[in-house]
């Protein structure tokens, strides 16, 4: 047991980052509110951070780790242009509901 | 990998315009950049010494073979094409010109990523420089609505994908213990392979299948089209569908080729349901700018059978293929986004009386549609020719024939417009068509003629 996260079965971690996942899922599909959809979008991202430190550190190889180095920095990206067009549509339908974004339609 | 770095360069250089205050040097400084860039990309052909910056080798990040080459010149053209047309598009934005314009070098930068992509990490960043770039540029009229919408619809949905994108990635990862295509690829041929692999394979698949728009992961792609600003959705349309139409095939080609066995009938049917859906929903609709998106995914549902036959070589027949689809669509918008602005609708009606009006103008557009529905003397029927009878050599018979029919049933929409042109009345606003417009609308027209008298000349080099 050379290291604290392999007191842990691999498993355990595989469960629940997958329960993570789908708590992430289930809050997109379902929140009308497009701040609430952003944050469940983060879940979705940091559940798969969680995998891949428990998997990086259970194979020995340092790859995983780097990549959620990756990960984060494209979510604080991503968060930020998410939050940049959501203000843009606050300030012209005053709402942050998706429900509002109907003009476009077949 | 100088390619890359020169594109980079050239998106700051845009951004550092507006500070030095060179605004009107920035759309010939981009196109004279882009066609030195173009040069130094065709030099590194057949090269095979690895990537690298400096002496740090980055080969097993990415790996800059003939396929990525060919596909990021035909990247950089496209881009070239639609950098003359921003000259006078964002002719009334001259305060946001080089912000929109270095976010679109941006996006062919991630463009380039994914052409060339040697390992899972930079197939993510690729896919995530290019999207969140764009996410910005679709919603980039701050004032509309529709264009708001169309942006944060293709933002969550996006950012939805990368979630499964990430966890397939991750699942590939426990099973392989590698990012690197090759090290994946090794573990599929060594057999014994891991459940949780096969669930990381399927999760890949669904955001791969989500970036080309394959049916049923189509919805965002009408409604971002119609919402953006005209030229965004040309861009989106050519560079981005080339850009993740590349990455797909390379991922079968480099890496998941051992695998078709499994994911073989679950494309089989995305492919079907992809030219269905994307030709007979394309018949009702009345917005140009939405029959183009309804098409581009039956287009992408021709590319898909290219890269159902990926394991021989169909590489060409997709570069064929892509190449004279973006050429095609290009022309097109050139045209259409004149019409569209003198005539305030962006519906078909926008385009009644145009062969009274401008007679040449309305002959290219015919160039492109016939091009696009695939008649005969135009490359589009040569691209469409090539990709069949790839896949008949495969096996796919009955999925070939089934993709016949349906291009003939999107004969009906592409000649929709046609008809308006050359049969309805005129109104009697006059339609000036800008001459960048016009230079863009006959290189397109000559590139769509001349693909079909010398189609070796793309056919030959990716063999």
């Amino acid at each position: 047991m050379e290291n604290t996260l392999q007191a842990v079965p691999q498993n355990w971690y595989l469960i629940l980052s997958t329960l993570l996942f789908c708590i992430g899922i289930m809050g997109v599909l379902f929140r009308r509110n497009a701040i609430i959809i952003l944050m469940c979008i983060e879940l979705m991202l940091n559940s798969v951070n969680l995998l891949l430190v428990s998997f990086s550190a259970y194979s020995g190889n340092s790859d995983g780790q780097v990549f959620v180095f990756f990960i984060m920095v494209v979510a604080a990206a991503e968060v930020a242009v998410g939050l940049a067009l959501l203000m843009s549509i606050y300030r012209n339908v005053a709402s942050t509901d998706i429900n509002v974004l109907n003009k476009l339609k077949w | 990998m100088t390619t890359l770095i020169y594109t980079t360069c050239l998106g700051l250089f845009c951004m550092l315009a507006e500070v030095l205050n060179l605004r009107k040097l920035l759309v010939p400084a981009l196109i004279i950049g882009l066609s030195i860039i173009f040069v130094v990309n065709m030099q590194q052909w057949g090269i095979t010494t690895p990537a690298s910056i400096g002496s740090v080798s980055v080969s097993h990040m990415i790996k800059m073979d003939n396929f990525a080459i060919a596909f990021s010149g035909l990247a950089i053209i496209i881009s070239l094409l639609i950098f003359v047309l921003s000259a006078n598009y964002y002719k009334d934005e001259q305060n946001q010109l080089s912000d929109y314009l270095s976010i679109m070098v941006f996006v062919l930068c991630g463009a380039l990523v994914m052409f060339s992509y040697n390992n899972m990490a930079m197939l993510f960043l690729g896919i995530e420089i290019l999207s969140i770039s764009l996410y910005i540029m679709a919603g980039s009229r701050r004032f509309d609505t529709r264009s708001n919408e169309s942006g944060i619809k293709y933002f969550l949905m996006g950012a939805f994908t990368s979630g499964f994108l990430l966890f397939g990635i991750a699942l590939i990862y426990g099973a392989s213990g590698t990012f690197e295509l090759e090290g994946i690829s090794k573990y599929i041929t060594a057999g014994e392979i891991a459940p949780m692999f096969y669930l990381g394979i399927s999760m890949l698949m669904f955001a791969m299948l989500f970036k080309v728009s394959a049916v049923p992961f189509h919805f965002w792609s009408p409604d971002v089209y119609e919402g953006a600003p005209a030229l965004i959705t040309a861009f989106m349309s050519t560079l981005v569908k080339v850009a993740a139409f590349a990455a797909l095939y390379r991922l079968f080609s480099h890496c998941l080729g051992g695998t078709m066995y499994y994911i073989e009938p679950m494309l089989i049917i995305v492919t079907g349901a992809t030219i269905m859906v994307g030709n007979v929903t394309a018949l009702s609709q009345k917005n140009v700018k939405r029959i183009l998106a309804y098409s581009g995914i039956a287009h992408a549902g021709y590319m898909l059978l290219g890269v159902l036959s990926s394991q021989t070589n169909a590489a060409s027949s997709v570069f064929f293929y892509a190449t004279t689809y973006a050429f095609a669509t290009i022309g097109l918008f050139a045209i259409a986004i004149m019409t569209f602005k003198s005539n305030h609708n962006e519906n078909v009606e926008a385009f009644n009386g145009l062969a009274k009006k401008n007679p040449f103008a309305a002959a290219l557009v015919s160039i492109f549609m016939l091009s696009l529905a695939g008649i005969p003397p135009f490359a589009g029927f040569l691209g469409k020719y090539y990709i069949f009878s790839e896949a008949i050599r495969n096996g796919y018979v009955t999925l070939t024939l089934f993709a016949v029919i349906n291009s003939i049933i999107a004969v009906y929409y592409y000649l929709k417009v046609i008809i308006a042109m050359y049969s309805q009345t005129a109104n009697d606003k006059t339609l000036v068509i800008h001459p960048t417009y016009m230079v863009v609308a006959i290189i397109c027209a000559l590139a769509t003629i001349g693909l079909t008298i010398v189609p070796d000349m793309l056919m030959q080099i990716l063999r």
